[in-house]
């Protein structure tokens, strides 16, 4: 997982005549817009670094024009850089020569399109199975892969029709059925589910995800909605007017993110399902061990204002909730602590998404208790803390 | 302020050189181009003994057929067998052999040299622009212009009827043959290369199949122009329905006038709707 299979370094794509007066001025750090007013050059792409390492989801998510799309294309040299290199396991795409570039596209590296890309004069069999031809690879043996990848995706049955006949989500399925036949170690989708309306698309992204839990491919995703990005990247880079502007895990980004333009990125998408409990808990603030007195336990509430305190044993290990109320009463009664205190209280885990524990901490009367493997407190979420993060 | 209408400037072009300039080509190319006419001739000729070898009724019956498979209903077909057999009727039939035979003919060669010009032109937009010009011209020059070189060249006969005809009918093939391989989905031709196909295999094995109903509508219109500029080369010795509208000109019968001119419409009808549907068939 944490090998580095595709680097890119400092990699420029501009378009126009005048590059090199615009690639000084980019250097001197100016705007994109002020570049094109004066020299007319595009700079799509400026200065990117990135890593992408085996196995993992890479998503590139930014707005239209970002250059997004532009960066995918350089991943297979549909796209050749100004500037700058992508490098493939040790090497550089540029210094592929014609066969070279034909053997990496046909072995190493596949695509799936925004509308798909796929030849209408061929049924759902050819489409698949049209990487393994170009390869030169025998009809029965092509058609045999072709029908293998097709039953994938669960277009069995459909392998003789038109691609005209078919729904949009089910023309994806063949542009992904194609790109996988010829079993690349990585994929490149570009914004492959824009087209499809909300439900299906939702549907293909839950599929995607256990397909390359399956298939252990390398995935490259472009996409411009960030809700998509946070559920299936692990690791995020937003792009603005041909810059990364901040990558890194969906977690890191909502919690940390670099600047305004991210805040606002992120803004729109729904944090509950990318923070995690270890994100909002709090590290709570009145804390006893079992055997320690009711006197104790009431001056600690009494100092810190609160009508609760929580208990745990000598390992820190989480027992329960000691209330006002009770304490009075043992107090009162002489009881012990273990005898009065509430231990039917709701526990979760750091790793566990907000959204998960929304429906517990609606319900519940006390925090939650954010436990460890060992059982040991680790901090409490509170009601307000949940709403406040979502805010 | 008579200078304020007539052109001041008026310089005469040497009208003879012209002539005199092509006439030598003629001459010094002439063992070149008698073999171009000796194979042209051969083939109209060859074409013509075929067809006039087909019974008359087999060539009905297999318009009938066309007709009724490619407009798919029985009408249609019969309707074509009937406006053919009517050219019959009216004692053109041979003369109409002869048409056809050149029509086809000019049509082959017309593919020969428009497909393959279509799809270089097709790969660069340089090339594209530098002979774009060229095909506006060819298309625009008025058509009789064409029959004096292929005269000068060729002679009188069906050669020059086959060249001036090929001159005029080969655009659309050219033209709409670039434009379908242009107008290709940019992301169907990315995703050919993203693949790995060489040029070769995204040319032959997505490019021109979804260039193909572009490409078979340039073909079509090319039969028609085909079939219009051979009724003009009459004027230039070939034989067929031509001849007969140029007679009834020269001797102003509209008689005659009427009835060929009906029978080159009729033949025009039916290899265009005949075409068209077998065309659309492929398309899908």
């Amino acid at each position: 997982m944490s090998e580095t299979l595709i680097q890119v370094k400092n990699l420029c794509k501009l378009y126009g005549l005048n590059r090199s007066e615009a690639s000084a001025m980019m250097r001197a750090g100016s705007d994109k817009n002020t570049v094109y007013q004066k020299t007319g050059v595009t700079a799509a792409l400026w200065d990117i670094n990135l890593e992408v390492r085996r196995g993992e989801i890479y998503v590139l998510i930014g707005l239209s024009g970002s250059g997004k799309s532009t960066l995918l294309r350089c991943f297979n040299r549909l796209n050749r850089p100004t500037s700058g290199e992508v490098i493939f396991e040790e090497k550089a795409l540029a210094e592929m020569n014609k066969q070279e570039l034909l053997e990496f596209r046909r072995n190493k590296i596949s695509m799936v399109f925004q509308s798909f890309g796929l030849m209408s004069h061929r049924d759902v069999l050819g489409n698949v199975a049209y990487g393994l031809e170009v390869k030169g690879i025998s009809r029965a043996e092509r058609e045999e892969k072709a029908m293998k990848m097709i039953e994938m995706v669960g277009l069995s049955g459909w392998e003789h029709k038109s691609c005209a006949q078919l729904s949009g989500g089910m023309r994806q399925r063949v542009g992904i059925a194609r790109a996988l036949a010829n079993d690349a170690e990585v994929l490149l989708m570009d914004e492959p589910f824009s087209a499809l309306d909300p439900l299906v698309r939702r549907e293909m992204q839950f599929e995607l995800l256990s397909l390359q839990r399956k298939l252990k491919k390398t995935i490259i995703f472009v996409t411009h909605d960030i809700d998509e990005a946070f559920k299936l990247g692990d690791t995020v880079s937003i792009m603005r007017d041909g810059r990364i502007v901040q990558t890194g895990t969906p977690e890191e980004m909502s919690t940390n993110p670099a600047d305004d333009y991210v805040r606002e990125f992120i803004g729109s998408a729904d944090k509950s399902k990318v923070l995690t409990v270890r994100n909002i808990m709090m590290t709570p603030s009145c804390v006893m061990r079992a055997h320690d007195g009711i006197d104790h336990a009431l001056r600690e509430m009494r100092a810190n204002a609160l009508s609760s305190i929580y208990v745990v044993n000598d390992e820190m290990q989480f027992e329960g909730i000691l209330t006002v109320a009770q304490a009075i009463r043992a107090h009162r009664e002489q009881l012990k602590t273990s005898e009065v205190m509430e231990r039917e209280i709701q526990t979760t885990h750091d790793d566990v998404l907000v959204a998960d524990i929304m429906p517990v901490a609606a319900e519940t009367p006390f925090p939650i208790a954010v436990v460890d493997s060992d059982n040991r407190l680790m901090g409490i979420v509170t009601k307000s803390s949940v709403l406040t993060a979502l805010m | 302020m008579e200078w304020l209408f007539n052109f001041p400037f008026v310089m005469k072009p040497d009208l003879n050189a012209i002539d005199s300039a092509v006439r030598g080509f003629a001459l010094w190319a002439s063992p070149v181009l008698d073999g171009i006419s000796g194979g042209l001739t051969a083939l109209v000729n060859g074409i013509g003994w075929l067809l006039a070898h087909i019974p008359w009724f087999l060539l009905i019956g297999a318009v009938f057929f066309l007709g009724w498979k490619s407009r798919k209903s029985i009408r249609s077909g019969i309707l074509y067998a009937a406006l053919l057999a009517l050219i019959g009727v009216v004692g053109y039939w041979s003369a109409m052999i002869t048409t056809l035979a050149i029509v086809i003919a000019g049509v082959i060669i017309s593919l020969l040299i428009g497909l393959p010009v279509g799809i270089l032109l097709s790969t660069s937009r340089r090339l594209n622009n530098l002979a774009r010009p060229v095909l506006d011209t060819m298309q625009t020059m008025p058509v009789f212009v064409y029959l004096i070189p292929a005269l000068l060249f060729f002679g009188l006969g069906s050669p020059s009827a086959v060249i001036a005809t090929v001159i005029y009918a080969v655009v659309p093939v050219i033209r709409l043959t670039s434009l379908g391989i242009r107008q290709v989905d940019r992301e169907v031709v990315e995703a050919a290369a993203s693949f790995g196909s060489t040029r070769m295999q995204a040319l032959f094995k997505v490019q021109i199949p979804q260039a193909l109903p572009t490409i078979m509508t340039g073909v079509n219109q090319t039969l028609m122009m085909a079939m219009a500029m051979v009724v003009t080369c009459s004027m230039i010795g070939a034989r067929g329905l031509g001849v007969e509208v140029l007679n009834a000109v020269n001797r102003i019968e509209m008689g005659r006038g009427v009835i060929s001119g009906a029978s080159v419409v009729i033949l025009a009808v039916i290899l265009d709707r005949v075409t068209q549907g077998w065309f659309g068939k492929e398309e899908k």
